[in-house]
């Protein structure tokens, strides 16, 4: 392997392949969310006819994946690299494929493989046909074409690739211990994070007050209705507090108050906000692309 | 001849729809071929991770001239009719003929069409045939072209007798050029037929064929195994998904970490199966797991595979970390004290939780094992434990070691063995060629666990229907018969029914709706033809045997139906199942007539024909002589008695007339038939028999 990539290196790296492919890097949305997905550079941008390159990391919080810092690889927060090519150039593939081998992964000396994963978010109403991405019987990468986004079929079709960085790290660093990464030459992944996820775990399993929460719930799900409404429709606005919702939800779903009955309930009404949100994006000059924003 | 070589390359097809693909695009391009009048000597199919390839040998060059003859309107037609056809067939007024027909002069078109050249025909039906490929799952690609495909298309190969067809698909044009292997082939490949594009894509590191794949893994895994003094576990279906997998097979042995191999072989194994598709080892000797995985790249690594095997190793290492953690974690708590987390378990929104339906199988099993000699003590506590492993960590993880984690877990805790395998293997038998578990503690539990999912099914109206049963109810209803036929288990199905009814009724709160018992019992009574149609059993006998009031033990009706089988293809069988027949019609039509039935004894004083008085004593015989035979489950002794009735049969339809002039004599005589009908519907509902 071509020297071992650090944490902050890989980052480093994939920002600058990215960019080097003529993507806009962005910065993580400043939102919870379960996904890089969820960062409206993908939701909303996916939709409409607009050409988009973007590239991004995304801090993930999966509130339920808490193991209070005892697990090798699981945890509650993590960050995702997040790609996405709008219209999916036909060569994104090979992109992806150099993509590895700028981080180290040389493909003559692994094997590297494309499995049918065909992606869904329910709460998003999204969904899309791709693989995971094995590395020596690793998955390291999500490999997706959007179908669809808020229950809208996409036109033009969007490329979306997401990178697990922890994961993938560990494979460079040949590391069995997430928090034994170099995030640096000198300071651990654990040093940075062991703590957040002993914290975290707490809280998401423990003490958030699902009083609070429920009510969260019900005020981002009202805000974001009325923001919806009447002249001046506020998708972008009303989109950050649809995320607001469904990670109010991820953690009453960790605090495991939801029934698997109501579950459904829940992500139905998440799912609705989401459709409300690209339906009116697609209605204002960004999301429908009018001429003199071209 | 000339032949055909289509290749569609595209991003990597999923596993499971590659042969269907293949076979798809066979059959589409065989029927738009022949549709066209264009025959081939020989076909076939390929498909692979990134492409599907249809060779097609002994085209003719061009189609046969094709002559037509077209019937028109009448002469006298309306003009617009006229000017219809005219634009219909192309042709002007004078140039069609005229014909006499019975219904006065009418246009006829002949319309001769010179063949066309095959390479013109297929640029038509080539990109037609790969537009209405069925994917199971399919996308869009291209902006604002609804075209879809399994996954993006990035080239068409088409020649025919070596010159490219041309067409386009997708925004695709046919050519001859390809790719070769992802990573061990560089630039395009262009080939003119199939014979040099197989060679050429076997130097550019691509195996055309799935089946050659298939042998070349399975070999090559055989021959691995072989090497570490170990032999490979067959497993098709792993055998197939992995040759779709890969365009280059290329075979390495991995080691699984001595820690994990105390953990017990089938969660190894399926750990290794479902996540990462390795093929499990075992020693030959002693048919144990080995320590050892073999795996399949797709790639010949520049160092020989030392850093794929080692990559592999360590998903390996972490996933049976996993796996070892919840074997670990399981084996703190007794089966006994999950029972009742199965309270919070669905089994069905309407049929309540797991807890309650153990509750029901454990009473109905119990009820079972005093039947077919089995400790119900030993029954009821395998049910009651049967399914507390539904909550252990290692079958949340991989739902298809349910039984074999709860074998595990009540040997752990010192259970009965007998009881710790009926844990195991009451699911059984799974399938059609899954084996009959045979000791009865088990079967006790197996079958009052399928009996009450069709019970429970059942009563809420989920009946399997033509098309559909997700709740599995053919195949509970099966395994059910082939226990109980099996090993002989002398059940009433009718009590079963009942009990299970019962029990179901107790445990829930609310009310239940009525079960159809009438047509549960026939839904027994069709798969019991469905398991017997390969013995060749008569469905209709199976039937007849079944509609019986008093006939709803398996095993004692089969002996039955086999029986009646070998009496009925004797001569007295035979005719005696004609005279029934000729009885039963005359009966119909004159209790039609009458509108009455006769069932009334009959009157000895009345009887004057001697054949009449014979059959009437035969039939006392026989009545006599068939109910003990029943009774003791002596069949071949009932169908004896039947036998001797064939000749007063014969003789009394040979020498009387039923529909005597003097109305007592004639009602006598159909109170004789009726009592012959009466005595051959203990044995069997004879109407009901074909033939």
């Amino acid at each position: 392997m071509a020297g071992k990539l650090t944490f902050q290196d890989l980052i480093l790296t994939l920002q600058n392949f990215w960019a080097s492919k003529g993507c806009l890097i962005l910065q993580p949305y400043d939102n919870e969310m379960g996904a890089g997905t969820f960062h409206p550079a993908t939701t909303l941008r996916a939709l409409g006819p607009r050409p988009w390159n973007a590239a991004f990391v995304q801090p993930s919080r999966r509130p339920s994946d808490g193991r209070y810092g005892e697990n090798p690889n699981r945890l509650q927060h993590y960050y995702q690299y997040q790609v996405i090519l709008k219209p999916a150039p036909s060569d994104v593939q090979a992109m992806y494929l150099e993509s590895l081998k700028a981080i180290g992964l040389d493909p003559a000396l692994h094997d590297i493989r494309f499995v049918e994963d065909d992606w869904e978010s329910p709460t998003l109403g999204a969904a899309g046909l791709g693989w995971e991405v094995w590395c020596d019987g690793m998955e390291i990468t999500q490999f997706t074409y959007f179908q669809q986004v808020g229950g809208i079929e996409c036109d033009p079709v969007s490329a979306e690739i997401t990178y697990g960085l922890e994961r993938l790290a560990m494979y460079v660093q040949n590391v069995e211990f997430v928090y034994d990464l170099a995030f640096n030459d000198k300071v651990r992944y654990g040093e940075v994070f062991h703590q957040n996820e002993q914290e975290f775990s707490a809280f998401n399993f423990e003490k958030a007050d699902t009083d609070i929460l429920f009510q969260h719930f019900k005020d981002a799900e009202k805000q974001c209705r009325e923001l919806l409404v009447g002249e001046k429709l506020l998708p972008l606005p009303a989109y950050d507090q649809c995320i607001k919702a469904s990670h109010a939800f991820n953690l009453l779903q960790a605090r495991g108050v939801i029934s698997v009955t109501e579950r459904a309930a829940y992500i139905g009404r998440v799912r609705a906000l989401a459709q409300a949100c690209c339906e009116a994006w697609l209605k204002t000059d960004m999301g429908a692309y009018k001429p003199r924003f071209a | 001849m000339p032949d055909l070589l289509l290749e569609l390359f595209s991003e990597e097809i999923p596993a499971r729809m590659q042969s269907g693909a293949a076979k798809d695009l066979e059959r589409l391009v065989v029927g738009a071929l022949t549709d066209r009048g264009l025959l081939f000597e020989g076909i076939k199919a390929f498909a692979g991770p990134r492409r599907l390839t249809l060779a097609v040998s002994g085209l003719p060059a061009k189609q046969g001239d094709v002559r037509e003859e077209l019937k028109g309107p009448k002469v006298d037609a309306p003009p617009a009719a006229i000017d219809g056809f005219l634009k219909k067939t192309g042709l002007s007024k004078d140039q069609l003929k005229v014909e006499a027909t019975p219904k006065g002069d009418v246009y006829i078109a002949v319309i001769a069409r010179k063949g066309r050249e095959t390479a013109q025909v297929l640029a038509e039906i080539l990109p037609d045939a790969i537009a209405k490929l069925p994917w199971p799952k399919s996308m869009r690609w291209l902006p604002g072209d609804p075209v879809r495909w399994v996954r993006p298309l990035h080239s068409i190969i088409a020649t025919f007798d070596g010159e490219v067809v041309p067409f386009a698909f997708a925004g695709v044009k046919s050519g001859n050029a390809t790719l070769g292997h992802r990573f061990l082939s560089k630039g395009a490949i262009t080939v003119r037929r199939f014979d040099d594009y197989e060679a050429a894509l076997k130097k550019a590191h691509v195996i055309l064929d799935a089946e050659q794949r298939k042998a070349i893994i399975f070999e090559g895994v055989k021959g691995a195994a072989f090497v570490h003094g170990l032999e490979m576990i067959p497993d098709e279906g792993l055998l197939a998904e992995v040759a779709g997998l890969v365009e280059y097979p290329v075979i390495l042995v991995g080691v699984i970490e001595d820690q994990f191999m105390d953990v017990p072989a089938e969660i190894l194994q399926t750990s290794m199966r479902t996540h990462q598709k390795y093929f499990s080892l075992r020693d030959p000797k002693s048919g144990k797991l080995a320590n050892r995985f073999a795996l399949v790249a797709n790639m010949i690594a520049e160092d020989g595979g030392k850093q794929i095997v080692a990559g592999n190793e360590r998903v390996l290492r972490a996933r049976l970390s996993d796996a070892k953690f919840f074997w670990d974690e399981d084996r703190k708590h007794t089966l006994e004290s999950r029972v009742e987390a199965l309270k919070g378990i669905v089994f069905h929104a309407k049929l309540g939780n797991q807890y309650e339906r153990v509750e029901r199988i454990a009473k109905l099993a119990g009820e079972i094992a005093a039947k077919i000699g089995a400790d119900p003590k030993k029954a009821e506590r395998a049910a009651r434990l049967a399914k507390a492993d539904l909550t252990t960590g290692v079958v949340g993880e991989f739902p298809e070691l349910q039984g074999v984690m709860g074998y595990y877990y009540a040997l752990h805790d010192k259970e009965d063995a007998d009881v710790a395998v009926a844990v195991r293997d009451h699911y059984r038998p799974i399938g059609p060629k899954d084996e009959v578990p045979g000791q009865a503690v088990t079967m006790s539990v197996a079958l009052a666990d399928k009996f009450d999912q069709l019970v429970s099914f059942f009563a809420i109206g989920e009946k399997p229907t033509g098309s559909g049963d997700p709740y599995a109810l053919r195949r509970a209803a099966l395994g059910f018969i082939r226990i109980v036929l099996g090993y002989n288990c002398r059940l009433s199905l009718v009590r079963l029914v009942h009990r299970a009814n019962f029990f179901r009724a107790e445990s829930e709160a609310g009310a239940v709706g009525p079960l159809p018992v009438v047509d549960l019992l026939w839904f027994f009574g069709d798969r019991l033809k469905v398991a017997l149609k390969e013995s060749g059993t008569r469905h209709d006998l199976i039937d007849a045997v079944f509609s019986l009031d008093n006939e709803d033990d398996l095993v004692r009706l089969v002996n039955r139906v086999i029986a009646l089988q070998g009496f009925l293809k004797t001569d007295d069988g035979a005719n005696l199942l004609a005279g029934y027949k000729r009885a039963a019609n005359i009966l119909k039509a004159e209790e039609k007539k009458d509108g009455k039935a006769y069932t009334s004894e009959v009157a000895e004083t009345l009887l004057t024909a001697p054949p009449e008085k014979s059959l009437s004593a035969a039939l006392a015989q026989a009545k006599a002589g068939i109910a003990p035979a029943l009774e003791s489950e002596d069949f071949a002794a009932a169908m004896r008695q039947m036998a001797g009735l064939r000749g007063p049969v014969d003789a009394f339809f040979e020498g009387v007339k039923v529909n005597d002039e003097n109305p007592k004599l004639r009602e006598n005589r159909l109170n004789l038939l009726a009592s012959l009908r009466a005595a051959l519907h203990q044995v069997a509902d004879f109407s009901r028999i074909e033939g």
